[in-house]
């Protein structure tokens, strides 16, 4: 379980970025974080797996502070995507894959076998892929070898954050289902947070919904649509809602 | 033409030796500190302004200045660790030129590595934390390979500029390819010259090209090429460095100072040296302060001074004995303070004398420096740079009340031209310069010896002071030249048509001297 605990967040003297975050995750549980540009998304994604410090506030994994012991061993045990991937551009795929495991300590023939196993779990062709380089492959391969590499270690949280945002749409929803298929395949606990109310309604357990740096609110997408807290959150899982009429009318007169 | 070109390669295995090690210890050392000081600043970023502003300005000092500033340095270093520690070190050669091309070769690498590591993307380094690593294992398996191409480069440059600037080593006593070049701007010898400058370019070039490929092979992640680059760079400086190990025994080092004369000398020793069997290496174009103190030191094995420098600038004399005196008195000093033997003198003077054209001093009836001194108030004199402010001119225009209606001055090659096509009426010549028999010029008489006598002596360094196999290798060289010899001897070096090397002259004086 991922417990936030009044979580604040400020850089330098300006106003808080994050302000008393408080949030729990249930293990398995695949929770998407929403919100405005701006808000504080990243900012609390990062703070999980501490590549951001809180001002204030604490992060627990099964009850244990994470600022307990070292950031390292805290990041080894978690997967993290970001939309630019930031695979090393002087590895080839493989070794992007392996590079957690390498740095645990892996014996290469265990490796070796993980590598090939992820790449078939996240639907690459093993033996054409292995050997590239990050630059000769698509935005989508690109995606998909990231999320190997968060996942080589066989972490039980997943930190993602805005994963598919700079894909096409038709990829996107391919990857963004087949990530989902994933989460409940090795029973993962993941935060994703996202811009897209849609992926949020489609991929969520729960929803938890960010405004200027606090929860305005969370839960399932169901309850969120039945009874939005506000009219921000109102507006905000309204959008689908519009576009697909837009949609329809459009086709319509077409 | 082809006695110069041979010349050059018997030098080649020894500077280039000596060049490549210095190069390639100085760049070595270079980014020993450049490196750490690099990464350093690109993680601190207060260090950056001020690393990069000491590197720059280092960069602004001239390579020849920024060497000389290190013999003194050294020597001011040395004396204090005497003092406190018991111990000194040499402040001339290798350690001096090892400094100024280490700090000199800064600049580059420390820039391109900051710039390498900063220019870096920050999703990949956010990648790097977010995947579990150290800020080391972030540095070594992420952010030194990524920038290494761009680190390459800047390596490359520091090369390159080592390799040309370790080529002004040379009058600081290290020996490099800057030999070629400064023996031939000495000798007026443009083969040589061009040699020193063709081979170090060579030098530079093929390691320029290694260094490129190995860049390359960064930049494209190839290993036959970062194999065959280092490979290739691995087997230049092994076959540069070999010559240097060959020697059995004990090398004699023998030392000279910048101008033709001491390069015949230098010759005609080695020659003897090497004929009763010692291996001999040089260290030629030395300053002239800065041979003495290579002698005492031991840098250095055995050259030729004069009398006159060491009475005046060493032991500070400014009372004139007279010749056998002064001689004498040097000898006994050496001995005492430093150990050093005086073998004796070769047999002339290269002293500080006034010259004129013989036509015109014999027209006015002057044949020594008191009839000179009636004519002086309608004459100009020439001479070099330094010599009217030198104590030599002050006790000589003291003793005989000189008053020139005008002095000129010219570079030492042009003074006596000058006196010849009258330009001016008397000069400050060196009495053992071959141009004064070439231009029929005379010598006046010093009958107040006021000017100090400057023997050419041959002196010995404290350790092989006592070495019998060396003095009798030398010795027959003592009251073996006279000052026509010598003039005749400089001149076939000087004259600008049929030009010598002062390697084959020194063996025409060689065969001069046996017969
Ligand atoms: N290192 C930093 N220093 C100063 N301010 C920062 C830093 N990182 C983020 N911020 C500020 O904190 C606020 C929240 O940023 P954050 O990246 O968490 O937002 P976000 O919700 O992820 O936005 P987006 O959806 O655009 O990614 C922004 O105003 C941002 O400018
Ligand atoms: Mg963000």
């Amino acid at each position: 379980m991922i417990q936030l605990e009044n979580l604040t967040k400020q850089f330098g003297a300006g106003t808080p970025v994050v302000r008393g975050v408080s949030l729990r995750v249930a293990d398995g549980e695949f929770l998407v974080l929403i919100g405005e540009s701006g808000s504080g998304k990243t900012t609390t994604l990062n703070m999980i797996n501490r590549l951001t410090e809180p001002t204030s506030g604490r992060v627990l994994i099964d009850g244990a502070d994470v600022r307990a012991g070292d950031a390292v061993s805290v990041r080894r045990k978690m997967g993290f995507v970001f939309q630019e991937v930031g695979l090393f551009p002087h590895m080839t795929v493989g070794e992007n894959i392996g590079i957690t495991p390498r740095l645990l300590g892996w014996p290469a023939n265990e490796i070796e076998a993980r590598i090939h196993e992820l790449l078939s779990l996240v639907q690459l062709e093993s033996a054409a892929i292995v050997n590239r380089f990050p630059a000769q492959l698509s935005g989508g391969q690109r995606q998909r070898v990231g999320l190997a590499r968060a996942l080589a270690a066989r972490p039980k949280i997943m930190l993602m954050d805005e994963p598919f945002g700079a894909l096409d749409a038709l990829i996107r929803d391919e990857l963004a289902a087949d990530y989902r298929a994933i989460h409940d395949k090795l029973g993962l606990t993941t935060i994703l947070v996202t811009h897209d109310m849609t992926e949020a309604f489609l991929l969520a357990d729960r929803i938890a919904v960010m405004r200027d740096g606090a929860l305005l609110q969370v839960t399932t997408p169901k309850e969120l649509a039945a009874a939005p807290a506000d009219d921000f959150v109102k507006r905000l899982i309204e959008i689908p809602r519009q576009r697909a009429e837009k949609l329809a009318k459009a086709m319509q007169s077409a | 033409m082809s006695d110069l070109f041979s010349a050059g390669f018997a030098n080649l295995p020894d500077y280039l030796g000596q060049h490549v090690l210095l190069s390639v210890s100085a760049i070595l050392l270079g980014l020993l500190i450049s490196l750490p000081l690099a990464i350093a600043a690109y993680r601190m970023a207060w260090l950056r302004g001020p690393s990069l502003a000491v590197a720059s300005v280092v960069q602004t000092i001239p390579g020849l200045a920024l060497l000389a500033l290190f013999y003194p340095l050294l020597i001011i270093i040395s004396a204090f660790t005497t003092d406190t520690f018991g111990f000194g070190f040499r402040a001339l050669g290798f350690l001096p030129a090892l400094l100024a091309l280490t700090l000199y070769s800064m600049l580059p690498v420390l820039r391109n590595t900051i710039t390498g590591l900063t220019g870096l993307d920050p999703a990949i380094i956010r990648a790097a934390r977010a995947t579990g690593m150290t800020p080391w294992q972030s540095l070594t398996i992420v952010e030194l390979p990524l920038a290494a191409p761009i680190i390459m480069a800047g390596i490359r440059t520091a090369a390159v500029w080592v390799i040309g600037t370790a080529t002004l080593s040379t009058p600081i006593g290290q020996t490099s390819l800057g030999n070629y070049i400064f023996t031939g701007l000495q000798t007026e010898n443009w083969v040589l010259v061009l040699f020193g400058c063709i081979s170090a370019a060579l030098l530079a070039l093929v390691i320029d090209r290694l260094l490129a490929l190995a860049e390359n092979g960064f930049a494209k992640r190839s290993g036959w090429r970062l194999w065959s680059a280092f490979g290739g760079i691995v087997v230049i400086v092994g076959v540069s460095l070999f010559p240097l190990f060959g020697h059995a025994g004990e090398t004699i080092t023998i030392g000279t100072k910048s101008f033709d004369e001491q390069y015949i000398l230098g010759s005609l020793m080695q020659k003897r040296l090497n004929g009763a069997g010692f291996a001999t290496a040089r260290r030629d174009g030395l300053g002239s302060t800065v041979a003495f103190h290579a002698l005492t030191n031991g840098d250095i094995d055995v050259y030729v001074d004069y009398s006159g420098t060491i009475w005046a600038n060493e032991m500070k004399r400014t009372d004139q004995p007279g010749r056998a005196a002064v001689m004498a008195q040097m000898t006994a000093y050496l001995q005492k303070k430093y150990g050093v033997l005086a073998l004796g003198s070769l047999g002339f003077e290269n002293a500080y004398a006034i010259a004129m054209r013989r036509v015109h001093a014999d027209e006015l009836h002057i044949s020594t420096l008191s009839d000179l001194a009636a004519h002086a108030g309608g004459m100009t004199i020439g001479g070099d740079y330094e010599i009217f402010s030198r104590p030599e001119w002050r006790a000589v225009t003291a003793a005989y009340g000189f008053h020139f209606a005008k002095q000129r001055q010219y570079q030492s090659d042009f003074i006596y031209r000058a006196a010849a096509s009258g330009d001016v009426d008397a000069i400050t010549a060196f009495s053992s310069d071959g141009r004064i028999a070439q231009y029929d010029l005379k010598l006046l008489r010093d009958p107040k010896n006021a000017l100090p006598p400057y023997d050419a002596v041959v002196l010995i360094s404290a350790k092989h002071a006592h070495d019998r196999k060396l003095i009798g290798a030398l010795k027959p060289l003592i009251g073996a030249i006279d000052l026509k010899t010598m003039q005749q001897a400089n001149l076939m070096v000087d004259r600008q048509t049929d030009k010598r090397t002062p390697e084959s002259v020194a063996g025409w004086l060689d065969a001069k001297i046996t017969h």
